[in-house]
């Protein structure tokens, strides 16, 4: 293939794109993680429960939008080029996210607070969808034949080494400054801190050449003309999108989302994990796991893309199940209450006045320390009510649980296992779908199915999940049945339809 | 495998107006047990989310199943020439 331009070292275009794609997933990810305590700063004090769940659906807001900007984007970089639309992605997602950590709390603005930052949450979704398909297809496209899927799940490790990073600059930011300055104002800072990170990566970028397959269509007048009509109005096309997503991207996307961000919402919510403690797993499940990435990418070479996608679905389909339980197991009640306690703190007593009915509710925490090495908090709250007639509702629940040490590295192993279902799908998924479409409307067409299996059906995991669970009747596993039936439908449409031939030319 | 796959396309073609149908009588459900006010209007904000999504998903699932049951999917394009 000729080209008048310059040849890139093939890791120097991993590096470049993979670290823009990494910062693109760190700015998304830290909003989710910090879930908890940004719906208590953006909605008003009493908004109770669904203050995390309304959050949770600015978070769905950001996936549902990237969609749309896949068909943006993409339509971009496949009219004008990788490498300058990948730029403007990177730029509107460093800027929001940026501005995010800049808008003033609910107490101060009002209803403005929530609503500026659903408008910055719909930038960073656009942006996003705009970045990872032009990331793939820009390494894809510089990769030699036979190693695209090895060198495709370098970019393949941004999103969980995005997520890595996310958490470890929460969980630093929070032990610096303290639980309570953190919940304040310092949940700010790794929003702030990302206009740093976005400036490298720009310049990094910057330096970068075109693709070598787009400055060739284009020298050539190929470029298509209308990529949206391309992808989405020929037949041919627009079957091959329907397979991707059915197929393989909405499985995917389930599964990358219940092995990481769900698994992380469940230990801190329904587990009732220390804040810590959830995030501790999560990092080291990441930083055991992230090596698989590559290791099935380039096993997906020679075996194929199909099976190794699929039986990662299958096995969490199976498996998550009892591994929910076991986390639920392992802290009940029952389990913490009856070991022996080795100290324990005096009782902190908080009394407040229910303002509506002018009941009171006491508060008694009292933070013990078991024989175990497991920890948790035990809250009394009883509510004295007004009417004399009424007796009072005592109601005691465990929080800021931390486990033994076995325990702890049994969930690590727990979360791990996950990761590395999330590592099957997702090795091999980017060589899977460039090898689907033609050069000139590589970008739009694998953009879409991408953006709206883990946008829309994976990015809505921890909504719908959270959702599901908290209805009357449900038990706290009810919410894997989303990702379950999603990735089990998934699993055989992909099996009985997608063919395991890897088309070796990418060059058309 | 061939006939698998034009069966298969029948069921797709039924399930997705199925999960819809669902969807909505579950919507309806959940907003009519929701309290009065601010709880009823987030459970209709987050029904309505959910059915804008999925709508327009479902009915891509229901062309996919014509597809299939067509045997548009019997052979899948081996180069860009076919597409």
């Amino acid at each position: 293939m000729e080209t008048t331009q310059p040849k890139q070292s093939i890791f120097k275009v991993i590096g470049a794109s993979s670290l823009g794609t990494l910062i693109e997933w760190y700015d998304f990810y830290i909003f989710g993680s910090l879930a908890v305590i940004i719906g208590k700063q953006l909605f008003p004090a009493d908004a109770g429960a669904s203050a995390l769940i309304n959050t949770l659906a600015i978070f769905a807001a950001g996936f549902i939008v990237r969609p749309f900007g896949a068909l943006v984007f993409g339509r971009l970089g496949d009219l004008i080029g990788r490498k300058y639309t990948f730029l403007l992605t990177l730029v509107l997602m460093g800027g929001s996210t940026f501005l995010i950590g800049l808008i003033p709390s609910y107490s101060k603005i009002g209803y403005a607070a929530p609503i500026l930052v659903l408008v910055l949450r719909l930038v960073q979704g656009l942006a996003l969808g705009g970045e990872y398909g032009g990331a793939a297809t820009y390494v894809a496209e510089h990769a030699p034949a036979g190693r695209r899927g090895f060198f495709t799940s370098w970019i393949q490790t941004t999103a969980t080494l995005g997520l890595f990073l996310s958490l470890g600059v929460i969980v630093f930011t929070k032990n610096m400054l303290g639980a309570e300055t953190f919940a304040d104002w310092g949940w700010r800072v790794p929003f702030l801190l990302s206009i740093l990170l976005v400036v490298v990566s720009i310049y990094i970028r910057m330096k970068m050449h075109e693709s070598p397959m787009f400055s060739k269509l284009k020298s050539e007048g190929k470029i298509s003309s209308n990529p949206l009509k391309e992808s989405f109005r020929n037949k041919a096309n627009f079957k091959m999108v329907l397979l991707a997503l059915f197929g393989a991207t909405m499985g995917q996307g389930v599964i990358w989302y219940t092995g990481q961000f769900y698994a992380q919402s469940f230990l801190e919510n329904t587990v009732k994990l220390d804040f810590n403690e959830s995030r501790y797993i999560l990092l080291w499940a990441i930083l055991f796991a992230t090596p698989f990435f590559v290791v099935f990418g380039s096993w997906s070479d020679r075996v194929g893309r199909k099976w190794i996608m699929l039986t990662g679905m299958l096995l969490g389909i199976v498996c998550y199940r009892p591994i929910y339980q076991t986390f639920l197991d392992k802290t009940s009640t029952e389990v913490l209450t009856t070991a022996s306690i080795t100290s324990e703190t005096e009782p902190v007593v908080k009394r407040e006045l229910i303002k509506e009915s002018n009941d009171s509710l006491i508060t008694t925490s009292t933070f013990k320390q078991l024989s175990t090495g497991a920890a948790f908090k035990e809250v009394h709250a009883e509510t004295r009510f007004n009417d004399p007639g009424k007796t009072a509702e005592v109601k005691t629940t465990l929080i800021d649980k931390k486990l033994s040490n076995s325990d702890f590295w049994l969930f690590v192993f727990l979360v791990f296992i996950q990761i590395i279902f999330v590592t099957m799908v997702y090795g091999p998924i980017a060589a899977f779908l460039v090898e689907l479409f033609p050069t000139k409307i590589r970008y739009t067409s694998m953009s879409l199915p991408y953006h709206i299996g883990n946008g829309v059906f994976g990015g809505l995991v921890p909504f719908i999940a959270t959702l599901i669970a908290s209805y009357g009747g449900s038990t706290p596993l009810s919410g894997l049945w989303y990702p379950i039936g999603i990735a089990a439908i998934s699993f055989v449409i992909g099996a009985v339809y997608i063919n395991n031939k890897i088309d070796e030319n990418v060059n058309d | 495998m061939n006939t698998i796959k034009k069966i298969l396309g029948v069921v797709w073609i039924i399930l997705a107006p199925t999960l819809v149908v669902l969807m909505f009588s579950q919507a309806f459900k959940k907003i009519g047990e929701a309290t009065a006010g601010i709880m009823r209007t987030n459970t209709i904000l987050q029904w309505s989310i959910i059915l804008i999504i999925f709508i327009p998903i479902s009915i891509g699932l229901i062309i996919f199943g014509y597809y299939a049951a067509k045997g548009e999917y019997e052979h899948l394009p081996e180069s860009s020439d076919e597409l």
